[in-house]
């Protein structure tokens, strides 16, 4: 009996620390808890990409270090939620004020066969200038999307054409890359204020 | 917001020529359908798609369906529904049209249903009126104009300084 009970015993703590391993480890953590809330620091989202900008000067994850960054994604034939998201952005940069130099913005394109740098350098525009529009072969694009975990499906239409289903969160990211946090398309004007002021002050 | 309110007021000043259109309502009436506020806004440069927004009140005792716009200014028009689910945007072709409820209102507005102008060739300005015309199964086609508002606008250029007490959702 005693040895049974022994047995018992060392298979209760095998068990507790095999289950508090796997709790420890990151990615089974972020797996249970989703995505991490703000200041974690254990997100999976962000990593190296290389991109060009409107200007046709080649970006990096590098480029974007030493600035806290917020980073969204979109494509030029979206008649809604991309106009207007810019159209916020760029708003949100004047309420900054000077703030806003702290801070880069990239728009990031999920559609690189139509959005060359011309098209992307023409589109920007009509928004504030010191949002960067980002593109770049169809490859490059992939990995960006891969490592910001940015859903993206083209879908056909009748003619030929086709849209882009994407993801239209605004990624929030420090000035070392880390994953911060999110501002979800509609989100209230105070509450993006106070993110991106917390962003710009943290960085 | 100020500066905003600001800013549209300044550049309505300027526009002065316009704003005896912004008071005029383009509202039409064709059969039991009651067609308010069409509007569209800027389109950044080299764009060629453009969302198209109204209001629809039917006040008939049958549903009506909205099934298309054509306008010269883009290659075609379509009705859209787009939809957010979990930080995605999607946006689809209503194929069967948009019912328009007897004794209903449906408002076409950003982050809902549109009319898409597609492959427009020369962008839209502000202060510009766009013409189309919506096609119904049974009201038939009834022409309208679309204010052009600026890009990015949320509402109709009439009601940018926050009247938007008759722009309730009732779909």
């Amino acid at each position: 009996m005693r040895a049974i009970r022994w047995m018992a015993w060392i298979l209760v703590v095998l068990v507790a620390g095999a289950t508090i391993a796997v709790l420890v480890s990151d990615d089974v953590r972020d797996t249970m808890l989703g995505t991490p809330g703000e200041g974690t620091g254990i997100a999976n989202i962000g990593g190296p990409f290389e991109l060009v900008d409107q200007t046709g000067k080649t970006v990096t994850e590098k480029d974007l270090m030493g600035k806290p960054t917020a980073m969204f994604f979109g494509f030029t034939h979206c008649p809604d939620v991309c106009p207007t998201t810019l159209y916020e952005m760029t708003t949100w940069l004047e309420q900054l004020g000077a703030d806003a130099d702290k801070l880069n913005v990239a728009f990031v394109s999920v559609d690189p066969e139509r959005d060359t740098p011309e098209l992307m350098a023409d589109y920007i525009s009509a928004f504030d200038p010191r949002i960067s529009a980002l593109t770049g072969t169809p490859e490059q694009v992939e990995k960006i999307a891969k490592a910001y975990k940015v859903y993206r499906r083209k879908v056909e239409q009748e003619d030929g054409e086709y849209t882009m289903d994407h993801t239209a969160t605004i990624y929030l990211m420090d000035a070392d890359g880390q994953f911060t946090g999110t501002i979800a398309y509609g989100e209230a004007e105070d509450i993006v204020m106070t993110k991106l002021k917390r962003l710009v002050a943290g960085g | 917001m100020r500066i905003i309110a600001t800013a549209f007021i300044a550049l309505s000043l300027l526009a002065g020529p316009f704003l005896a259109n912004h008071t005029l309502a383009d509202d039409t009436t064709a059969g039991s359908l009651k067609i308010e506020n069409p509007w569209t806004r800027e389109m950044p440069p080299g764009s060629k798609v453009g969302g198209g927004f109204v209001v629809i009140t039917n006040s008939g005792d049958e549903a009506d369906t909205l099934l298309s716009l054509t306008t010269s200014r883009a290659d075609r028009g379509e009705v859209h529904e787009m939809t957010m689910n979990d930080g995605v945007m999607k946006m689809r072709e209503l194929e069967d049209g948009l019912e328009i409820p007897a004794g209903g209102t449906v408002e076409l507005k950003p982050g809902s249903y549109h009319v898409m102008f597609m492959g427009v060739t020369e962008g839209f300005k502000e202060g510009e009126k766009i013409e189309g015309v919506l096609v119904f199964e049974k009201a038939g086609e009834v022409p309208v104009e679309f204010m052009v508002g600026p890009v990015g606008a949320k509402m109709a250029p009439d009601h940018m300084q926050g009247h938007d007490h008759d722009m309730k959702k009732t779909d």
